[in-house]
């Protein structure tokens, strides 16, 4: 071989390499010819509508609204009547001068693409504009849908949605700029689920820059795929009416179904108005001035001391632990003494035996309990007391996330024996130094799903369900989540005098000591707990747990009311009615809803102004 | 005698004169093409770079006829010391009197007439080479002569980098082939292209990679050599091993299970292992040829080693930007990808037959950036599809195999060594261009010979074909 024939050789497969590219980008990849960066076709993007959400009964919670956002194609702009134009979506012209001439000044970066000139302009405008739009050119628009909310209620729940900003859009490629997520909330939770799929179709235009038509008549296109639709275990009436109750009021109500986990209502008051939710941006300085803090979901963040609702729970663990019997008598005679201090209670019979200790909610009695708890001989230190104490506690679900499905809940705190081994030192500490765990005061964090999961278990005997909002999870590993029973460290049977003084406090006749006498709704045999938290800023909290009925329960629910006094006063009539309203679909009790509808709680809560 | 004279024009090159005209036509269709919008029509209007460009064309072609007919080609020889001196001095004066076009510091402008001293360079350049070397007692193997021919070589490079032309300076290493075919070791061409390959993928993949491949090629080379059956098996092995393993260890997921076992170990264990081997063996016979694969190898080696050095400090950052966007480690397609990613959706959008002349979409409205000039390719291919690209090629490819085969027909060295120079320079011109609008080079901005607007490349390339093509007919001349 000649180094001539190398030479010649070596050109001809620079030539071939040339050629088999050159093959490859014009034949064979389809890749540059269907391409949206490719200035010959014009993608027309269609939005798919988002999954709407049902309630439990099937009436619609979420639906979509059409609107449209006008597009523009600035290579495709030439003059027109700027006027007009701005008459038919009233803007200001000079606003659009600038804007058009910004087109014009980054007309190379933008090329051929359409960008988004109006969002949200409601049918009507749009109608006025279609009929006209021949004198628009460079001008179109793509329906889009936002949300619409037939019920007044649930704002905090759903959540919104909003335009994906840049932080959300560098990790999620299957989204562009101007699409929208859900931001919180359920539309937050379900985004994949809610979204659906973008579609395009693709025009041709010829070398004039005219869509000429549908490219190979629309064999590349693809459709929009709409989103799926959820079905929450929201009752929609029930959420709306408590939402009602709640006015004025700084707190929560959960209600629960136990013999599913699902959650019936969840309020946090006061909450995002769901007139603002659809539109949010415009009012989201308002909202998040606000010092109430609407955003923020008391339901499922606020951490509180649950009040004497625990002492069920102490209760519970004595029986279990056999240290006391529901025949054991404590005697009290205006609360605790323990070494030169106190830890009052409210004047009532003395001695009280288990089910009147639940039904008057005596403070001594339970301070008893846990007494008699944290000096039970099986373990050998106050170390492993109090873990055993706190494992039992725990079983509850207290303590930790439940694993909802509800975005951002918080876990809440149960204290372990190696904080108070730290706040005092090692074996320095005893049962008198976490007395007021007795009756759910000091460390504890629990949120009121936390409460209204307390509740359940009472309902069930025993066990719970991870409570849940979705009930058509498409995803079957979700869907088995919410099917598995979790049982706590009590047996079932200690539950029963429990309950037997939870009837007593709501339904005993009045002036017999019944601690929650204004929740009592007749057949409908409501068993209660109320409680009295107190908050280091003003009033004590009103707290109440109840289920009903008594055999076979159909609904848990969990008020927390802040800064509004006795758990009997605000929080066990409020939950009344909602039970009420559940199972009877109405109620019958209209002093009591204008009691509680009329009561302006809210101004003693303590905020911050800003 | 005049009879005489005529009598040589029988034997003018008229396949290398028909690619040229078909080339200038081709190239005119498309700048009009990519300069054409509805309004102004009008073929002479000098205002559009159609119009210019046919005084360009024109002018070239009676540039063309002055050299065919007129010079004498005795001239060449005498003048090219001269001009090449003179080309020295405008590509060194055009560093302080030059205007910036286009980044590069390399114009110079006269009124309404802009000229790049890089295109007489490549035409002076390569007659004082043939000049050079067509004399009685060259010969590359001489120590003396090679340094002669790399100083004739580097001076203008160097002027043109430090113009920043770089470009026009790659342009130079194609005279490698011209110095392969006149005596230079096919080792050196081989090394360069080792180079180039093991530079891409210490750059895109990771140094490892590239030590093996070397270390496999290294082995390959050594088999070649070995003396029995045996030993070619014993080395094949673990060449066929550590081939196997590249694709894992640069991280493609051809050989997805090898990831368990980390290939890159197994690797180095079996190099260390076979190169202890070799170097015991090896010392025992051909102790020259070990010696000449040692030194390679730690070239090489020292290569892969300077990659990151060379790449981040000597390279200018739209050049390292350019690479990085050729080998796919960054993509940005608004920045310094953009104009490839339209190039090619450009050519691609074109299919087998095209969209028809003065149909194109694409590279209308200027979205092809330097579109009549370096990136005129992405017209063709986009107006007149693979069939009309492939045609441009082929007539490329001709008229380079053409003036190579010519050049092996004379007589005279002279007009042989400047024969491969001009095919050298085209063929450079011409794989750059096209592989760049097609997204298999850098981003490196030089005209396509004929084809692209321009004045000064115009005439240099015509001046170029032309001078060959009568050095072609002074065979004739008794």
């Amino acid at each position: 071989m000649t180094k001539k024939n190398i030479i010649t050789a070596g050109i001809l497969i620079a030539g071939a390499i040339l050629t088999v590219k050159l093959f490859l980008l014009q034949v064979v990849d389809r890749q540059y010819k269907i391409t949206a960066e490719n200035n010959a076709y014009k993608y027309i993007t269609i939005y798919p509508a988002r999954g709407i959400i049902y309630d439990r009964n099937g009436k619609i919670l979420v639906d979509n609204k059409n609107y449209y956002d006008i597009m523009i194609t600035p290579m495709e702009v030439s003059a027109f009547d700027t006027t007009d134009f701005c008459r038919i979506f009233s803007l200001d012209i000079k606003d659009v001068r600038r804007r058009l001439a910004s087109y014009r000044k980054h007309k190379r970066i933008i090329g051929f693409r359409t960008l988004q000139f109006l969002k949200h302009v409601p049918v009507e405008t749009y109608n006025v504009f279609a009929e006209q739009s021949y004198r628009f050119p460079g001008f179109g628009a793509v329906m889009r849908s936002t949300r619409e909310y037939p019920f007044n209620a649930g704002a905090n729940l759903f959540g919104y949605i909003s335009e994906a900003d840049s932080a959300f859009l560098a990790n999620h490629p299957s989204y562009r700029m101007g699409d929208y997520m859900g931001a919180t909330g359920l539309e937050n939770a379900y985004e994949k689920y809610l979204k659906g799929e973008k579609g395009y179709n693709i025009y041709v235009r010829d070398v004039h820059n005219r869509i000429k038509s549908r490219l190979e008549n629309g064999e590349y296109d693809k459709s929009a795929i709409p989103g799926r639709n959820l079905s929450i275990s929201i009752d929609g009436d029930l959420q709306q009416y408590g939402e009602e109750l709640m006015k004025n009021k700084v707190g929560s109500i959960v209600a629960i179904e136990p013999s599913t986990g699902e959650i019936l209502a969840i309020i946090s008051s006061p909450g995002i108005d769901i007139n603002e939710l659809a539109d949010i941006s415009k009012y989201y300085n308002k909202i998040i001035n606000d010092p109430y803090k609407p955003m923020f979901n008391r339901a499922i963040m606020s951490e509180y001391p649950p009040g004497s609702v625990f002492k069920a729970v102490n209760g519970l663990i004595g029986l279990q632990d056999s240290v006391i019997t529901p025949a054991s008598e404590f005697s009290c005679h205006g609360g605790f003494h323990y070494g030169n201090r106190k830890l009052g209670c409210h004047i009532h019979k003395s001695p009280l035996d288990f089910r009147n200790a639940i039904k008057m909610s005596c403070n001594t009695y339970f301070c008893n309990v846990m007494v008699a708890i944290m000096n039970n001989k099986k373990y050998k230190n106050i170390d492993e007391r109090f873990d055993h104490w706190r494992k039992m506690v725990m079983s509850f679900g207290f303590g930790k996330r439940l694993g909802s499905d509800l975005p951002s809940e918080l876990g809440g705190n149960v204290p372990s024996s190696s904080y108070y081994d730290k706040l005092y030192g090692k074996n320095r500490w005893n049962v008198y130094n976490i007395i007021s765990l007795s009756i759910g005061q000091g460390e504890l964090g629990i949120t009121p799903l936390h409460m209204a999961n307390l509740a359940a278990i009472i309902a069930n005997r025993g066990y719970y369900y991870v409570p849940h909002i979705i009930r058509n999870s498409p995803d079957s590993t979700d869907r088995r989540k919410f099917e598995i029973r979790h049982y706590t460290a009590i047996g079932s049977s200690h539950f029963k005098p429990l309950i037997d003084g939870m009837y007593m406090a709501v339904n005993s006749p009045p002036g017999t000591g019944g601690t929650a006498g204004l929740a009592r709704v007749d057949s409908l045999n409501i068993c209660g707990k109320t409680g009295t938290a107190q908050n280091p800023h003003g009033k004590d909290n009103s707290v109440f747990i109840c289920f009903a009925p008594e055999d076979n329960p159909k609904i848990a629910v969990a008020v927390y009311i802040e800064n509004a006094g006795f758990g009997g006063t605000w929080a066990a009539p409020v939950a009344s009615l909602i039970i009420e309203k559940y199972l009877k679909g109405k109620t019958g009790r209209p002093y009591i809803e204008k009691y509680v509808m009329d009561a302006d709680l809210k101004q003693n809560v303590h905020v911050k102004e800003k | 005698m005049l009879s005489d004279k005529m009598n040589k024009y029988r034997h003018l090159d008229w396949i290398l004169i028909l690619c040229y005209l078909l080339l200038i036509c081709i190239g005119w269709m498309n700048i009009y093409s990519s300069v054409y919008s509805e309004g102004s029509k009008f073929v002479f209007d000098f205002s559009k770079k159609y119009g210019m460009q046919i005084i360009w064309i024109v002018t070239s072609i009676i540039i063309a006829i002055l050299i065919t007919f007129v010079i004498s080609s005795k001239l060449y020889r005498a003048l090219s010391p001269l001009l090449y001196v003179f080309a020295i001095i405008l590509l060194f004066s055009v560093i302080f009197l030059g205007r910036d076009i286009n980044g590069s510091h390399s114009w110079f402008v006269l009124g309404p007439v802009s000229f790049q001293p890089a295109e007489i360079s490549k035409l002076t350049t390569s007659l004082f080479l043939a000049y050079v070397m067509s004399k009685y007692d060259f010969n590359l193997k001489k120590i003396r002569n090679t340094l002669t021919v790399m100083l004739i070589l580097l001076l203008p490079m160097l002027l043109m980098v430090m113009e920043k032309e770089t470009g026009s300076a790659l342009v130079y290493l194609g005279f490698t082939f011209m110095l392969y075919r006149e005596g230079m070791s096919g080792w050196f061409l081989s090394f360069g292209m080792l180079a180039i390959m093991l530079f891409v993928i210490t750059l895109k993949f990771s140094p490892l990679p590239a030590i093996i491949l070397l270390f496999a090629i290294f082995m390959i080379i050594d088999g070649l050599f070995g003396r029995n059956l045996i030993e070619r098996i014993l080395e094949a092995t673990p060449v066929i091993i550590l081939l196997s393993f590249l694709p894992g260890i640069a991280g493609l997921k051809t050989f997805h299970f090898l990831k368990a076992i980390k290939p890159e170990y197994i690797a180095v264990i079996i190099v260390m292992i076979t190169a202890v081997f070799l170097a015991i063996r090896n010392s025992k016979r051909r102790l020259e040829y070990t010696r000449g694969l040692l030194i390679g190898f730690v070239c090489a080696i020292l290569l892969i080693f300077s990659v990151d050095f060379i790449f981040d400090k000597i390279l200018q950052p739209h050049q390292r930007a350019r690479i990085e966007n050729l080998l796919g480690i960054t993509e940005d397609l608004q920045g310094s990808g953009y104009n490839v990613n339209q190039s090619k959706i450009a050519i691609g959008s074109g299919g087998f037959w095209g969209k028809g002349y003065l149909k194109g979409t694409q590279t209308k409205y200027n979205f092809v950036p330097e579109q009549s000039t370096d990136f005129i390719f992405c017209t063709i291919g986009e107006e007149w599809g693979f069939a009309g690209s492939f045609m441009v090629i082929a007539i490329y490819l001709i008229m380079i195999l053409r003036i190579i085969g010519q050049s092996e027909k004379q007589e005279s060295s002279f007009t042989r060594i400047y024969g491969y120079c001009t095919a050298s320079v085209f063929a450079m011109h011409v794989f750059i261009n096209l592989g760049m609008t097609m997204g298999i080079m850098p981003v490196i901005g030089i005209p396509l010979p004929f084809i692209s607007y321009g004045g000064s490349s115009m005439w240099s390339f015509t001046i170029l074909l032309f001078i060959f093509i009568r050095l072609e007919l002074s065979e004739w001349e008794y």
